[in-house]
């Protein structure tokens, strides 16, 4: 075989690598991007969503997709706020590092951390450790889950209430009307979403 | 769990019936793609910049030239990109990438494997993804269509000593089916809340009143490919867990659908070329059972939730999602490693000891059920020959496929074949351990949970690499010397050794004349055939693997 046509099949690879970066990597990308910005821009940006009093102007709290931790700077709960899930993003729903705790089953520091949570969440709602439902003691696979089981969230009515001053009948038809069905009626899981709710028990309290 | 089974019935049976709407379509698209003589004007422009007479026939040996051609050049200018990628515009301030881990990814996104053994939000910037990794996902997947495409003209064909033209089933892969597809599911992953923006991070300040960066990227477009080209490569680290990349419950369900789509419809294309769909619908009945099949066992695995740490949270919601909770989880898993895809939207590490196996035992079968785009289809044929070659045996008959003698040369690649990828995983892991200063580092560093699961971690590991899939059991830190040098090898020969012996397989069978089937030949389009097909697939993994899955996740979980 004669060398150039050894050779040939490259140059020909070569010049198609190159067009192919051209129309998939640069053209096709940018066209999805501007019917995107264009015909649906707050879902292309993130779904972010504002927050603020009537008397200031709205500011950027967040995305309602992503999840966000409802602590103090040292990671203890803002007993006002409806808590998230544990988070392994990072210190903690830590948006530049997407993450699942990847730890086993039988991994003993998963079954101690497991075992920390349900006495925490227990303690902090005043509840049996019987009751704090699974979602409430895992980490997701993101650690950006923006969600929580209805049973966590109403869990954690009384509390909420009470430090807030509000009646706790208010706080739970909140809660309630917060809560997601599943997708179409029979897809995923039931679920509240925790900002959302969090921005809502704000106003709340200033209205 | 009575009604979580329901949920989970509810939802496979809706992807059932979009699958078998979708197949026939788009199998005969697929089919006229590859057999029409028709260019579009789109393509005879492509042909001409890049310099190829279109009608030019090409002999087994010049197809894989071409292929070959296409992976060393792509892993080239994926490996450039990224160790130039610190003066490269729209990097979102990341550095070059250091050699081993930039050898490692180019490899990965050529082989059509996309394992990554790096955090994207940290060391990816937006060039890199859109130059890079997202034009790999079409070529790779493009590559793997037109092989088996190659394959089927090998059965169709009589005498002849080609296979058809690798640019220009390569190029109407692109252009036909990937491309138009990938529009369309963009558009509607943005509509679902997918991002799609070149904005990099967004700092805002939270209601606890700390700060969160909000990431942005062209999310959806990369999205589209990924799945429809059974890649896998996520633009985030948490890959389709991330809120961004996968944002409910029915676009999990569509992101499934999209894996599923183009393997589960090749079969119809196969058919069709060959003129017999018969033929086609007992491959898809018997890649149909299997998903089935397995589905089932990892659903009720991980909603019984054994072990030491699901019992005591109550339910295996560790590395769960709660809009996709458990069952749209498991779907979720299997078509991704039940296709060569290896997306995620849950970690599989975090499993049931058991439920985290099946994930490792669909990728032992070969991704076969329905396997990744063209690879899925190609390795299911081989199991085919492998089968008709047994049957064979039993009733003493030189055996037949689809009217190709089946001769010591055609049975020798099909059984090289089925060895390839055992030994690259076997190989591999054991050589994790052996060699003593690997071992070391493997354990201090690599591994992230100790005991039994660790070797699982290795273990999953050489199975995604060398089936080419690309999920993992992601404790594993595999930002090694070692295991960005051994996946690396083990991505590249679990990709070309297959493909070289696929391509000779078809050029052999291309070659032959056809023999007609008479009373003794086996029927390949019968039930009893399928069962053959489905025990032989079962059986050969199960043999091969059953040794080291006994010292991994059955330790483990029984």
């Amino acid at each position: 075989m004669s060398r150039s046509s050894t050779l040939r099949p490259y140059a020909v690879a070569l010049r198609a690598m190159l067009v192919a970066t051209l129309a998939l990597g640069l053209v096709y990308p940018l066209l999805i991007t501007g019917v995107a910005a264009v015909a649906m821009p707050d879902r292309a940006a993130g779904s972010l969503v504002t927050a603020g009093a009537a008397d200031e102007p709205a500011r950027t709290v967040g995305s309602s997709l992503i999840g966000q931790s409802f602590t103090d700077p040292d990671g203890v709960a803002l007993p006002g706020y409806l808590q998230s899930r544990p988070s392994a993003a990072g210190e903690g729903y830590d948006g530049g590092a997407s993450s699942g705790s990847n730890l086993g089953p039988e991994n003993t520091d998963l079954v101690a951390a497991v075992e920390q949570r349900r006495t925490e969440v227990a303690q902090r709602e005043g509840v049996d450790v019987a009751d704090v439902p699974a979602d409430a003691v895992t980490a997701s696979a993101s650690g950006l889950d923006p969600h929580i089981s209805p049973a966590y969230a109403l869990l954690q009515v009384p509390r909420i209430a009470r430090e807030r001053g509000l009646p706790e009948s208010e706080v739970e038809s909140l809660m309630r009307s917060s809560i997601a069905g599943r997708d179409l009626g029979f897809l995923g899981e039931e679920r509240v979403n925790v900002l959302a709710v969090n921005i809502a028990l704000d106003e709340l309290s200033v209205g | 769990m009575g009604a979580a089974l329901l949920l989970a019935l509810a939802q496979v049976a809706v992807l059932a019936v979009v699958l078998m709407a979708v197949h026939r379509p788009l199998g005969d698209h697929m089919a006229r793609t590859f057999t029409t003589e028709r260019d579009l004007a789109v393509e005879r422009g492509l042909y001409r910049l890049i310099g190829v007479d279109p009608r030019g026939e090409q002999t087994w040996r010049a197809y894989l030239r071409g292929v070959l051609a296409l992976t060393v050049v792509g892993i080239g200018l994926v490996y450039l990109l990224q160790r130039t990628q610190a003066i490269l515009p729209d990097a979102v301030g990341m550095p070059a990438v250091e050699p081993g881990l930039a050898f490692n990814t180019a490899v990965s996104f050529v082989t059509n494997t996309n394992w990554q053994s790096y955090s994207p939000e940290a060391t990816i910037g937006y060039t890199v993804q859109l130059l890079g990794l997202a034009v790999q996902n079409f070529v790779s997947a493009a590559v793997g269509i037109a092989v088996a495409i190659a394959l089927v003209r090998g059965f169709a064909r009589r005498r002849t000593g080609t296979l058809g033209n690798v640019w220009v089933d390569v190029t109407r892969a692109v252009v036909r089916i990937l491309l138009p597809l990938s529009v369309v599911a963009a558009l509607v992953l943005v509509a679902g809340g997918v991002v799609q923006n070149l904005t990099g991070f967004t700092d805002v300040a939270t209601l606890a009143g700390g700060t969160q960066q909000i990431p942005g990227g062209p999310v959806a477009s990369q999205e589209a490919i990924k799945l429809l080209g059974t890649n896998g490569g996520g633009f985030y680290n948490a890959n389709s867990a991330h809120p961004f990349e996968n944002p409910s419950a029915w676009i999990s369900l569509l992101q499934v659908a999209l894996m599923l789509v183009i393997p589960f419809s090749l079969p119809r294309t196969f058919g069709t070329v060959i003129g017999d769909r018969r033929q086609g619908r007992t491959i898809l009945a018997v890649m149909a059972g299997l998903f089935v099949i397995s589905l089932a066992a990892l659903t009720w695995l991980e909603l019984r939730g054994a072990g030491t740490a699901p019992q005591l949270a109550g339910a295996a919601m560790e590395g769960k999602e709660q809009r996709f909770g458990i069952v749209a989880s498991t779907l979720y898993a299997a078509a991704g490693t039940l296709t060569s895809t290896g997306a995620v939207n849950s970690m599989h590490d975090s499993y049931t000891s058991l439920g985290g196996m099946v994930p490792m035992v669909n990728m032992m079968l070969g991704e076969i059920a329905p396997g990744g785009v063209g690879s899925g289809l190609y390795g299911m044929l081989v199991l085919a020959i492998v089968a008709v070659f047994m049957g064979g045996l039993m009733v003493g008959r030189t055996p037949e496929y689809l009217g190709k003698r089946l001769g010591p040369r055609e049975i020798k690649l099909a059984s090289l074949y089925i060895l390839v990828t055992p030994v690259l995983v076997l190989a591999g892991t054991a050589l994790s351990f052996a060699i003593p200063g690997v071992r070391a580092d493997v354990e201090a560093t690599s591994i992230a949970n100790p005991g039994v699961h660790g070797l699982s971690e290795v273990l999953y590991a050489f199975t995604s690499a060398a089936n080419n899939n690309g999920s993992a059991f992601a404790g594993l830190t595999a930002d090694t010397p070692w295991f960005t040098t051994a996946l690396g090898v083990a991505m590249l020969l679990g990709r070309l050794l297959p493909i070289l012996l696929v391509l000779a397989l078809a050029g052999s069978l291309a070659s032959q004349d056809t023999v007609p089937a008479t009373s003794g030949t086996l029927p390949t389009s019968r039930p009893l055939f399928a069962g053959l097909l489905g025990g032989v697939a079962v059986v050969v993994t199960a043999l091969t693997y059953f040794p080291v899955l006994a010292l991994g996740p059955l330790a483990e979980g029984l």
